[in-house]
């Protein structure tokens, strides 16, 4: 069933509606980041949603690692058919999820000035991260970066930064400040 | 451990229900960002269609199915492939008009209504109209102009989900105009 690229034409249709909202049009930089902050509300409910329903019936699991490597696995490859690539930590509650081929990414050309767009596409997994960890008892900060290799056939690359933190964060739903492109030798 | 198991049918479920969650919220925006339904209605209609001009692509690659050579031939193909290919149903096709010109596709059930209840102060919301839009503007870009809309929906209390599709005419393949 080919529901996968149903979910990637939806979501590039909530993008663009999202972007062109006339509401926020007078002033560009807040049009953006209300526009990530929704896209990331939805990202976030729906990874809530996915979450609470597929783990209904799990043993609890052990420790943060363990969550952590159910989203690389089971979560991530449910809804991107693949798995994380990469996990690092640094075992004080700061996990990088690496992926580097993004599905949602590799609509767009690997120009450099088509990164400036990347962030966009990115705020909804990133709450769709955020909402499975809230599902899941973890409060966390999820921003991302999309980088591209330097090599002469450049793969899409994407970092997301999770944060887990215990301790009580604020409630308001997070901004994802949308970090501009790296800097690359050509 | 239990939770290796049946690990390929949860994560097809999921996937799934990705989707169908991934619409409820975008219909949740919409209704916070229009005052009332018929123009959430417009909108999905709108969405829909700019998802169909570009999913015919993938549908006509995924299947390869031939050019239909009628209405009738559509009708199954849009049942049988697409509905099964996209959202894993096989509606039936029923109600033909006299004139071969309108049929109903019958959906004993909707995926994306399914954890879906309107409120009641939406009773005129037509939840999936995005389908609309899809068929719409799919069929659009293989020539052919049709109107496309719900007949019934279980969502508003009937028994079934009837979409109820009309040909219109023929389009004339016009050559490609770069518009966008």
């Amino acid at each position: 069933m080919a529901d996968d690229v149903l979910f990637e034409f939806l979501h590039m249709e909530i993008m663009s509606y999202v972007y062109k909202e006339p509401r926020m049009r007078d002033d560009p930089d807040t049009e953006r980041v209300t526009g990530l902050s929704i896209l990331e509300g939805m990202g976030f409910r729906v990874g809530q949603g996915l979450t609470d329903r597929f783990t209904k019936d799990y043993p609890t699991f052990k420790d943060e690692l363990d969550i952590m490597k159910f989203l690389c696995k089971d979560f991530w490859s449910s809804i991107f058919r693949k798995q994380i690539d990469n996990l690092r930590t640094n075992h004080q509650g700061t996990y990088v999820l690496q992926d580097n081929t993004f599905a949602l990414l590799t609509q767009i050309s690997s120009g450099k000035q088509h990164l400036e767009e990347a962030p966009k596409y990115l705020a909804f997994p990133c709450g769709l991260l955020r909402g499975a960890l809230s599902s899941l008892g973890l409060e966390s900060l999820v921003s991302a970066e999309v980088a591209l290799m330097p090599s002469t056939d450049p793969v899409h690359g994407r970092e997301a930064l999770v944060n887990v933190d215990q301790r009580s964060l604020p409630a308001e739903p997070v901004h994802i400040i949308p970090r501009g492109p790296k800097n690359f030798r050509n | 451990m239990s939770r290796q198991s049946n690990r390929s049918t949860d994560s097809k479920k999921m996937n799934s229900e990705l989707f169908t969650l991934t619409y409820g919220a975008l219909v949740t925006q919409l209704c916070k960002d229009y005052e009332n339904d018929e123009e959430v209605n417009k909108q999905l209609d709108k969405m829909g269609y700019n998802i169909g001009v570009r999913l015919i692509e993938d549908f006509l690659a995924r299947s390869s199915v031939g050019r239909c050579h009628d209405f009738r031939e559509t009708a199954d193909v849009i049942a049988k492939v697409a509905f099964k290919m996209y959202l894993g149903i096989t509606p039936s096709v029923t109600n033909w008009s006299p004139a071969g010109d309108e049929f109903s596709l019958i959906l004993e059930s909707n995926p994306l209504v399914d954890f879906v209840e309107l409120p009641d102060n939406h009773s005129t919301l037509i939840y999936s109209n995005l389908l609309c839009g899809v068929l719409r503007g799919a069929l659009e870009m293989v020539q052919m102009a049709v109107d496309v809309r719900f007949a019934q929906d279980t969502l508003r209390g009937d028994n079934v989900t009837e979409i109820r599709m009309k040909f219109i005419k023929r389009i004339e393949e016009n050559l490609p105009a770069g518009d966008e």
